[in-house]
C-alpha cells in the first residue's frame, strides 16, 4: 500500500461494490449484466452493486437488466468477451446455473483450447453461495466443486472483504474467464478494506490463523467458522492453523503441503456438498503427497450429499458448523 | 469478377469436402464428419456480405462457412490431420473450426451452443460504437433450442447488430422440420420476438446474398436482428457414414440435387455471359489443384508435441 491508501471497515457486499466500481472506472470495457441490476433491490437480488450508484454512474448502457434468460446472457458475455469487452455477469443464484451451464462449461471454459489458442475470454461470472437463510434446495448450494471440475475456469471463493476486493479486481483485470463465489452470510461482514485498487494474485492461499497442531483447511463462509472453532479450541490447548485458498482454481497446493508437513495433521472443511467435492480433491492431494507426514487420517467436514433442507432445524443439521469442527479436530489430534 | 469469386467460393467448398469425406471414409482422417454438401450457395451468399473484422459463429456443420469467410484451406485441411499446422493446432477437429483472424470465431459441436455468442459480439459491437456485424448459422433443429429463443429475444430488445441464419436443411439428424414444429417456416418464429423473418431460396446463392445484404444494412443502421430462414438441404447424410437413407427416399434426394447451387449459378454465369465454360472449369481445375495441395501440406505438416495437450487452456496458465 502506498501511503495515500486509508483504510477502514466497510462490508464484503461493499468490498465487491468497491471493486466493481472502480474497475468500471477504470476501464471502459468493463460492463454488468444480469437480472434486476437497475431497480429492484438496488442493484442485484442481494445489492452488492447499487443501483443509485452504479446506473447514475455508469448508466444504461454498462449496467444492463437482462431477461430472465441466463443461457443467452452469460453466453452473450462469453462472446462479448472474445470481441474485446470485459463483461461482469451476475448469476443471481448459483443455484440456477443449470440452465445456462452449457455456456460455462462448454463454451467460456473451452473456446480457448479448442481453438488451439486463438481465442480469449475475460469474463467474469459473479454468483452467490451459501446456506443459512431457509431458501431450500434450490437457493442454498454452494456447487464450486462442479466448476472446478472441468478444464478452463478460474475458481474464487474469498472468505473476507479484504480478500472479496481484491481477488474481483485480479479476475476483471485478467484474461481468463473466471467463476467468482461471494457467499450470502458474508455480505454483511465487515473487515479492512483499503480505499485504493489493489489485487491478490490467483493460486495464492493466505494463512488465516497460524497454529502447529493441526490444519484446517476451509472456504468461504467455512474460514470463518473454522477460526471461531480455532478461538475456543486454543482454550483446550488444541493450537489450529486455518488456511484459505482464496482460489480453488489455480490451487496453491504447495501452501496447504507446507502447512500439512508442519502439523501433520489435516482436516478440511468445506460448505459445499460432501461427495467428489473440493474437500475431497485436497484430500486426495495430500494422501499424494504428503502421507508420510501425516500422524492422523485426513478428516473432511462437509454437507452430506442431500438436498439443502427448508426447515431451519434441518438445514443447521446438515451445514458444517462449529460443534462439527470441534468434534472433528479433536478426533485428529486426539 | 465477384460473381466468379462466389463461384470459385462455392466449388472449393464443394471439393475440400468431397476431398475429406473420401479420405475419412478410406481411413487417412480420423473424428466426426459433418457435411454440408449442397448447402454451399448459403455459406457464400452470406460471406459474402462480410468483412473480416464482421464475424460469424457457426455449427456442428461449419466447413463451408469456415472457407466461405476466408480461411486459409491448407491449414484447415492440417486441422483435420491433426496436425500442429492445423488451424487450430489440431485441438479442434472438423467441430471446433475457427480463424479468428478473418472473424469466423468459431464452430460449437453443441447445437444452439453458439447463438449467444454471436448475441455478446453484436453487443460488444453496438457497445464500441462500431459498424462491425455478427452473423450466426444454425440448422432447423437449434431453433428448437432454449438459446435460440433466448438470443433473438435478447437481440431484439437491445437492437443488437446480428444476423440469425437459419440454414433448414430440411432434417435435424434424422427428423424432419415437420415433425419438430408446428409452424410451417422457421421464420414464423419471428414474430415471437418482433423482429423481421425472411425466407429464401438456399440453394440460389444470389438469392441469400441480396437477403442478407438487406439484414446487414438493418443491422448497421442500428435496426436491430433479422430472422433469415434459408430452404436448402444436404446431399449427404448428418455425418459420414450415417444411413440417411433411412428417412428420406433416393428421389427427394435427386430433386433437391436437380437444383444444385453450384450447378445451377454456373449455367447463370454462363447464360449470362458472366463467364464461358472454358473459364468455370478453369477455376475448377485450379480449386482442385489446390485442395490436392492443401491435403499436401497436411500430409507433410509435423504433428503437435504432447505436451502441448495440456497448453492453451488458459491465457494465464494455472491448475
Amino acid at each position: 500500500m502506498n501511503g495515500m491508501s486509508s483504510t477502514r471497515e466497510i462490508t464484503f457486499k461493499e468490498a465487491v461494490g468497491e471493486a466493481m466500481a472502480q474497475e468500471m472506472e477504470r476501464d471502459s470495457r468493463v460492463f454488468l449484466m444480469g437480472e434486476d441490476l437497475r431497480i429492484f433491490y438496488g442493484g442485484g437480488p442481494l445489492g452488492a452493486t447499487p443501483a443509485e450508484k452504479f446506473v447514475k454512474k455508469f448508466g444504461p448502457e454498462r449496467v444492463r437488466d437482462t431477461p430472465i434468460s441466463e443461457a443467452a446472457f452469460i453466453g452473450a458475455g462469453v462472446g462479448a468477451a472474445v470481441t474485446g469487452m470485459k463483461p461482469v455477469v451476475e448469476l443471481m443464484f448459483v443455484d440456477f446455473f443449470g440452465v445456462a451451464m452449457d455456456q460455462i462449461y462448454n463454451q467460456a471454459a473451452k473456446l480457448r483450447y479448442m481453438f488451439g489458442g486463438q481465442s480469449k475470454v475475460p469474463l467474469v461470472i459473479r454468483t452467490t453461495i451459501g446456506a443459512g437463510f431457509s431458501f431450500g434446495a434450490q437457493h442454498s448450494q454452494c456447487l464450486y466443486s462442479i466448476f472446478a471440475h472441468v478444464p478452463g475456469l478460474k475458481i474464487v471463493v474469498p472468505s473476507t472483504p479484504y480478500d472479496a476486493k481484491g481477488l474481483l479486481i485480479t479476475a476483471i483485470r485478467g484474461d481468463d474467464p473466471v467463476m467468482f463465489f461471494e457467499h450470502k452470510g458474508l455480505y454483511p461482514m465487515k473487515g479492512p478494506v483499503p480505499e485504493n485498487e489493489y489485487d491478490i494474485p490467483f493460486g495464492q492461499a493466505e494463512v488465516k490463523r497460524k497454529g502447529a497442531d493441526v490444519t484446517i483447511v476451509a472456504t468461504a463462509m467455512m474460514v470463518q467458522k473454522s477460526l471461531n472453532a480455532a478461538r475456543q479450541l486454543e482454550a483446550q490447548g488444541i493450537d489450529v492453523e486455518v488456511l484459505d485458498p482464496r482460489t480453488l482454481v489455480p490451487l496453491d497446493r504447495k501452501a496447504i503441503l507446507d502447512s500439512v508437513k508442519k502439523t501433520s495433521r489435516l482436516v478440511i472443511v468445506d460448505e459445499d456438498y460432501e461427495r467428489c467435492s473440493f474437500a475431497a480433491e485436497v484430500s486426495a492431494i495430500v494422501a499424494d503427497e504428503a502421507f508420510d507426514s501425516l500422524d492422523a487420517p485426513i478428516k473432511r467436514v462437509s454437507t452430506p450429499t442431500v438436498p439443502i433442507p427448508f426447515a431451519p432445524i434441518l438445514e443447521k443439521a446438515v451445514i458444517p458448523d462449529e460443534q462439527r469442527i470441534i468434534a472433528t479436530v479433536k478426533q485428529v489430534v486426539s | 469478377m465477384e460473381l466468379l469469386s462466389m463461384y470459385r467460393r462455392m466449388f472449393t467448398i464443394r471439393t475440400f469436402e468431397c476431398k475429406i469425406r473420401d479420405l475419412f471414409t478410406s481411413g487417412i482422417i480420423v473424428g466426426d464428419l459433418h457435411l454440408s454438401i449442397g448447402q454451399e450457395g448459403v455459406s457464400v451468399g452470406v460471406c459474402f456480405n462480410l468483412r473480416d473484422i464482421d464475424t460469424i459463429n457457426t455449427t456442428h456443420r461449419c466447413h463451408g462457412h469456415c472457407i466461405a469467410k476466408g480461411a486459409d484451406v491448407k491449414r484447415m485441411m492440417a486441422e483435420f490431420f491433426g496436425k500442429r499446422t492445423g488451424i487450430c493446432k489440431g485441438k479442434g477437429g472438423s467441430l471446433h473450426l475457427a480463424d479468428l483472424s478473418v472473424g469466423m470465431l468459431g464452430a460449437s459441436g453443441i447445437v444452439g451452443g453458439g447463438i449467444p455468442t454471436a448475441v455478446g459480439a453484436a453487443l460488444s459491437f453496438k457497445m464500441r460504437k462500431t459498424d462491425q456485424v455478427a452473423v450466426v448459422f444454425f440448422g432447423d433443429g437449434a431453433t428448437n433450442q432454449g438459446t435460440f429463443h433466448e438470443s433473438v429475444n435478447l437481440a431484439a430488445i437491445w437492437d443488437l447488430p446480428v444476423v440469425f441464419v437459419c440454414e433448414n436443411n430440411q432434417y435435424a439428424e434424422s427428423t424432419p422440420v415437420s415433425s419438430a414444429m408446428r409452424v410451417k417456416n422457421v421464420a414464423d418464429r419471428a414474430i415471437a420476438y418482433g423482429v423481421p423473418g425472411v425466407i429464401v431460396n438456399g440453394m440460389d446463392v444470389l438469392a441469400v446474398y441480396e437477403a442478407v445484404n438487406q439484414a446487414v444494412k438493418r443491422a448497421r443502421a442500428g435496426q436491430g436482428p433479422t430472422l433469415l430462414e434459408c430452404k436448402t438441404y444436404r446431399y449427404e447424410g448428418h455425418e459420414v457414414g450415417d444411413p440417411w437413407d433411412l428417412y428420406r427416399s433416393k428421389q427427394e434426394v435427386e430433386e433437391w440435387k436437380q437444383k444444385d447451387p453450384i450447378a445451377t449459378f454456373g449455367r447463370k454465369l454462363i447464360a449470362d455471359k458472366t463467364a464461358t465454360r472454358q473459364e468455370l472449369d478453369a477455376i475448377e481445375k485450379e480449386v482442385v489443384g489446390l485442395i490436392d495441395a492443401a491435403v499436401e501440406f497436411a500430409k507433410e505438416s509435423p504433428s503437435p508435441e504432447i505436451k502441448e495437450a495440456l497448453e492453451d487452456v488458459f491465457v494465464t496458465p494455472g491448475y
